[in-house]
C-alpha cells in the first residue's frame, strides 16, 4: 500500500517537475536550449511502466501542457501522442538498448516531435521558425542519460527500501 | 490500455487496435485545433483552467524571483548608492523633458481647441509587473500580473518607460498575456517621424528587431529615423515611439524599399509595464469629414443638399 502510494507520488511528482521545469525561465541566450522535458519524462514511463502509460494519457497530459504554455490547444497532445505511440511501439527494443544506443534514439524522438511542431505550426499559419530551433532535440540527448539515471535511481530507492 | 496486456506482446508489433487508438487520437487534437483556431471558444475553457494555471506561473516564477531578491540583498552598499545616483540623474533629466512636455501639452490643448478636434489626450494608465514564466521560446510571450480581475481587456497596449511593447492577447483572472511588437505574427501601423510616412512594422520573431517591407521604393527614409505609431487601426494610440530604422535596402522585386528597426522598448524580460485604459478611438479608422462645400465634379449632378435632414 505504502509502496505503491510512493510510486504514485514520484510518478506525479515527476511529471509535474517537468512541466514547472518548461515554464522556468532562463536568461535569452539560453531559451532556445530547453529540452523538452515533459517529452523526456513521458518517454522514461513509457519505456519503464507502459501499463501506467496509454495513448489517452499522453493525450491528457498534452492538453493539460497545452492549458499552461500553449497557444493552440490540442497542439501538445498530438506531439505527445504521436512520442508515446512511437515509444510503445518500439519498447521492447528502446529498453534493452546499451544508454548511448538509447540516447541516439530519444534525439530522434524528440528530432520528430520537432517536426510534427512544424507541421503544425505550418497548418495554422505561423512563419518557420529560426534554425535555432533544431537545437532543443540535441540538448534533450545529451540531458537524457541523466534523467533516465535520476529516475531510475529513485525508483531502486523505492524499491529497496521497502523490501 | 491496450499496452497492459503483459508480457505476451510481440518483440516488433503491437497490432492493429494500438493504431487504431492512434488514429482515433490524432483526429481528436486535430479536431480541437481547428476548433481553437476557428473560433477560440476554447479559450473559455482556458480561462476556467486559469485556477490551477495561475498558481503553476507564480510557482514557475518563484525561483527566479528568490535569486532577484538574493541578488538585491547581497549587492554592496557603493553599488547601490551608484545605482541611487544614476537613478537620481535620470529622474532629474525626466523631471526636466517633462516641464517642458507641460508647455507643450498646453500648446498642443490650445492648438486642438482651435481645429474643434477631439481632446483626447487624457491617458489613463495601470502599472503592471512581469511575471517571469517562459512560454514557448520560440513564441515569446510576456505574463502579466494583472488581469481580468483588475479590468483588463484583450486588445490594451502595453508600453514601457521608452515605447511600445505590444498588446494584450488573452486574459485569465488575475494574470493576462502580452504579445510583444516582435513576435512574427504581430504588425504595428507606424509613422516615420520625421517626415510622416505611414507604413507598417512587422515582428521578426528576433527580440531586437523590426521588419518594414514595404516602404515605396522613392520615400524619404534614413537611418536613424524614429518611429513612432500612427493611430491607424484603432489598437494603439498615436504617438508612441515604436523603434529606430537601422537599415536599408531594397526588397527581391526591387520595387520596394524594407528597412529593418530596433524597437524602443526594452524587451528583455524583467521589469514593470504600463497598461494603457482607454483607447482613443474605438476601431478602425477615424470617421470621414462629411462635405459641406459644393461637389467636387465640376460637370455638375444637381447640387445635393448640404446638411441631411436628421429624424
Amino acid at each position: 500500500m505504502n509502496r505503491s502510494r510512493a510510486r504514485i507520488w514520484l510518478f506525479a511528482g515527476s511529471i509535474a517537475f517537468a512541466f514547472l521545469l518548461q515554464l522556468m525561465p532562463l536568461p535569452l541566450v539560453l531559451l532556445p536550449l530547453k529540452p523538452y522535458w515533459v517529452g523526456l519524462v513521458l518517454i522514461y514511463w513509457a519505456i519503464e511502466t507502459p501499463e501506467r502509460i496509454g495513448l489517452g494519457f499522453a493525450f491528457l497530459i498534452g492538453l493539460a501542457g497545452d492549458l499552461l504554455n500553449g497557444e493552440l490547444l490540442a497542439e501538445q497532445a498530438l506531439r505527445l501522442v504521436v512520442l508515446t505511440f512511437i515509444v510503445l511501439r518500439f519498447r521492447a527494443r528502446l529498453r534493452f538498448f546499451p544508454m548511448w544506443q538509447q540516447t541516439l534514439a530519444v534525439a530522434a524522438l524528440l528530432l520528430n516531435d520537432r517536426i510534427v511542431v512544424i507541421m503544425v505550426r505550418g497548418f495554422s499559419g505561423e512563419p518557420m521558425p529560426p534554425s535555432m530551433f533544431w537545437l532543443s532535440p540535441l540538448v534533450g540527448m545529451v540531458v537524457w542519460p541523466l534523467v533516465f539515471l535520476l529516475l531510475d535511481d529513485l525508483r531502486g530507492r523505492l524499491r529497496v527500501s521497502d523490501s | 490500455m491496450s499496452i497492459a496486456r503483459n508480457d505476451t506482446s510481440t518483440l516488433f508489433a503491437e497490432g492493429t487496435a494500438s493504431t487504431l487508438r492512434l488514429i482515433a487520437y490524432l483526429a481528436l487534437a486535430a479536431i480541437l485545433m481547428v476548433l481553437d483556431h476557428r473560433s477560440g471558444y476554447l479559450e473559455d475553457l482556458r480561462r476556467l483552467a486559469g485556477v490551477v494555471v495561475e498558481p503553476a506561473y507564480r510557482i514557475a516564477a518563484f525561483p527566479a524571483d528568490v535569486a532577484r531578491a538574493t541578488r538585491t540583498a547581497v549587492v554592496s552598499q557603493d553599488q547601490l548608492a551608484k545605482e541611487n545616483r544614476e537613478l537620481r540623474d535620470a529622474l532629474l533629466l525626466a523631471q526636466a523633458r517633462l516641464n517642458r512636455l507641460d508647455a507643450l501639452v498646453a500648446q498642443n490643448a490650445r492648438l486642438k481647441d482651435l481645429l474643434d478636434a477631439q481632446n483626447t489626450l487624457g491617458l489613463s494608465v495601470q502599472l503592471a509587473r512581469l511575471v517571469d514564466v517562459d512560454l514557448d521560446p520560440f513564441r515569446p510571450r510576456v505574463v502579466l500580473n494583472v488581469g481580468a480581475n483588475q479590468g483588463i481587456t484583450v486588445g490594451q497596449p502595453v508600453i514601457d518607460a521608452h515605447g511600445v511593447m505590444g498588446q494584450i492577447i488573452e486574459v485569465l483572472g488575475n494574470t493576462s498575456v502580452t504579445m510583444l511588437i516582435t513576435d512574427p505574427t504581430h504588425a504595428i501601423p507606424v509613422m516615420i517621424e520625421r517626415s510622416g510616412l505611414r507604413t507598417i512594422a512587422y515582428g521578426t520573431g528576433a527580440i531586437d528587431q523590426l521588419d518594414l517591407p514595404n516602404i515605396p521604393i522613392s520615400a524619404d527614409v534614413q537611418v536613424g529615423d524614429r518611429l513612432v505609431t500612427s493611430g491607424l487601426g484603432g489598437r494603439f494610440p498615436a504617438g508612441f515611439p515604436v523603434g529606430e530604422i537601422l537599415s536599408i535596402s531594397t526588397d527581391a522585386s526591387s520595387m520596394f524599399a524594407a528597412a529593418k528597426a530596433r524597437p524602443a522598448a526594452a524587451l528583455d524580460r524583467s521589469g514593470d509595464v504600463l497598461l494603457l485604459r482607454d483607447q482613443p478611438q474605438p476601431y478602425g479608422a477615424p470617421a470621414p469629414i462629411e462635405e459641406s462645400g459644393p461637389p467636387r465634379d465640376p460637370a455638375g449632378t444637381p447640387p445635393v443638399p448640404a446638411v441631411q435632414p436628421s429624424p
